[in-house]
């Protein structure tokens, strides 16, 4: 691997910018692997290099149906916070914002994670109440969050409309000043570059179409589109496809798949300082580096795999921005798209071993799993490379819901859905 | 936005209609004979189908009435909807749902 540093970008600016490698190898599947992970986004590939980096496991291979960052690793909106309501979702997600911060030393690649503040808006009393429960709930978790009066949180993002006379008027707002995004592309790109240094194949384009086990029930080879690839070890990270892929494999999932929309706007001088959230009427806004204002919608009403959504759900959500941020009422948007996100009954991820011996699942992300990527990515290596959960993720099974030990954030409302 | 057929008020926008999840779940006429395992699954398991699936749907701005729906989720093309209680038109799915 080429590493990456001002020297080495000023020594190739000299020779014109040739010479520099492919960040990761064209990978030919091997006929057997220790381990395989089906799924190259971000979930996927943080597995393999942890796989890789800390357990030792490098006859490893990650499968892409696609292409790398071509899923919902390179469709989100890439908010990163940590400020949710249960135990088990505040170690989960806040051991993933601890993550973030060296990332990019760790990757020796530039994930342009800024934590420039999550801001979360409350507009009724039900929302100052349920808010303020949050932050005193993740203090006592050693989350960082606080709650601001509506002139605090005009304080800190300057284009937010306090009046009373909107719609839904702010009452006040939640801030993580730890949050923040991360360049979502840059994420798939330096995982796959550091795993694949360490051994790791990245074999795109190859679609698991079986899964074939022994005897004893146990995975021992996967039927691809590129050939039958072995291995008594499978990791699925397939985000919306998962109940497909396990489909395979028998095993059922408390799972649905929606469509969640994404928009992007015309780029424009920096305006807009943090991240602004609000749940309750479905608006998620930050501006990229490039200037572009990144607006979120809620997922679509019903179950589909087909990477969009009904306009109508995009306007609802620009409705809300143009009324909280009256300056972006001229703004023209340039794109938008869909992602298929898996859903779970109680909004909150499942990273466990399944019934069949070898299989693994780590699905359920939902509508917010960029943040939680190199925390998730590092507690499924571990479930892999050990056959057993990680104490972060133990509480994420999937009999959870068999014995009603749901970590209902759904109901706790902290997440967007 | 997807036009709808109401089996009772015709083609409608989609905005007249709530989704209602996965159609033809019945649920235990006896819930204290059923297994922890069968109750779960009641509750929470869903086939997630990527293709031709069942589905309810609520007219819920229009007549108020639940009806069920074959819709393709690799194209959101509606194949047919039909009234509560009826059988899916085989015809129409090939007998695949």
């Amino acid at each position: 691997m080429q590493k990456f540093s001002a020297w080495s970008l000023l020594k190739k600016s000299f020779g014109g910018h040739k010479g520099w490698q492919s960040q990761w190898r064209r990978a030919t599947p091997k006929p057997e692997y220790d381990a395989i992970i089906v799924g190259g986004g971000g979930h996927g590939l943080g597995a393999a290099y942890y796989l890789a980096a800390e357990h030792g496991l490098t006859n490893i291979a990650v499968l892409e149906k696609g292409w790398i960052g071509g899923g919902n690793t390179g469709r989100n909106t890439t908010i990163i916070r940590s400020n949710y309501l249960f135990d088990e979702s505040a170690r989960l997600y806040d051991h993933s914002l601890k993550m973030w911060n060296d990332l990019a030393q760790v990757l020796n690649y530039n994930v342009m994670f800024s934590p420039r503040g999550v801001m979360m808006l409350a507009h009724t009393v039900h929302d100052v109440q349920v808010i303020k429960r949050h932050v005193h709930a993740n203090r006592c978790n050693g989350v960082d969050n606080a709650w601001l009066t509506p002139a605090q949180a005009k304080e800190f993002c300057p284009p937010l409309n306090i009046d009373d006379n909107i719609r839904y008027p702010v009452m006040g707002a939640a801030l993580q000043r730890s949050g923040g995004t991360a360049r979502h592309d840059a994420v798939a790109w330096g995982y796959a570059r550091a795993a694949d240094a360490l051994g790791v194949d990245i074999i795109e384009n190859c679609e698991v179409t079986g899964i074939r086990r022994d005897a004893n029930g146990a995975v021992e080879a996967l039927e691809t589109s590129r050939g039958l690839i072995k291995s008594r070890k499978v990791g699925v990270s397939a985000a919306g496809n998962t109940s497909v892929v396990l489909g395979l494999a028998g095993v059922r999932l408390p799972l649905e798949s929606f469509p969640l929309q994404a928009l992007v706007s015309e780029p424009i001088k920096p305006v807009f300082p943090c991240v602004v959230m609000s749940n309750s009427i479905h608006a998620y806004v930050s501006q990229s580096d490039k200037g572009e204002l990144v607006i979120g919608a809620g997922t679509d009403a019903y179950t589909s795999y087909t990477q969009r959504g009904a306009l109508h759900i995009n306007a609802h959500t620009l409705e809300a921005i143009c009324e909280l941020f009256p300056m972006f009422r001229r703004m023209r948007m340039l794109r938008n798209w869909g992602g298929i996100v898996d859903v779970t009954p109680d909004r909150s991820p499942i990273i466990a071993k399944t019934p069949v011996q070898g299989l693994y699942v780590n699905c359920g992300w939902g509508t917010g799993g960029f943040k939680a990527t190199p925390g998730s990515a590092h507690v499924f290596a571990w479930t892999i490379a050990k056959d057993e959960p990680h104490p972060i993720n133990a509480p994420f099974t999937i009999e959870r819901f068999r014995d009603g030990t749901l970590i209902d954030e759904a109901a706790a409302a902290a997440v967007a859905h | 936005m997807l036009v709808i057929q109401c089996p009772f008020c015709g083609p409608r926008p989609e905005l007249e209609f709530a989704h209602g999840g996965e159609a033809h779940i019945a649920r235990p006429s006896d819930p204290a004979s059923v297994t922890i395992e069968e109750w779960g699954a009641f509750l929470y398991l869903r086939k997630n189908t990527r293709g031709v699936h069942a589905e309810r749907w609520r007219h819920v701005r229009g007549c108020g009435r639940f009806f069920n729906a074959l819709r393709d989720t690799t194209t959101d093309q509606f194949i047919a909807t039909y009234k509560a209680g009826e059988a899916p038109p085989a015809s129409a799915t090939g007998g695949a749902v």
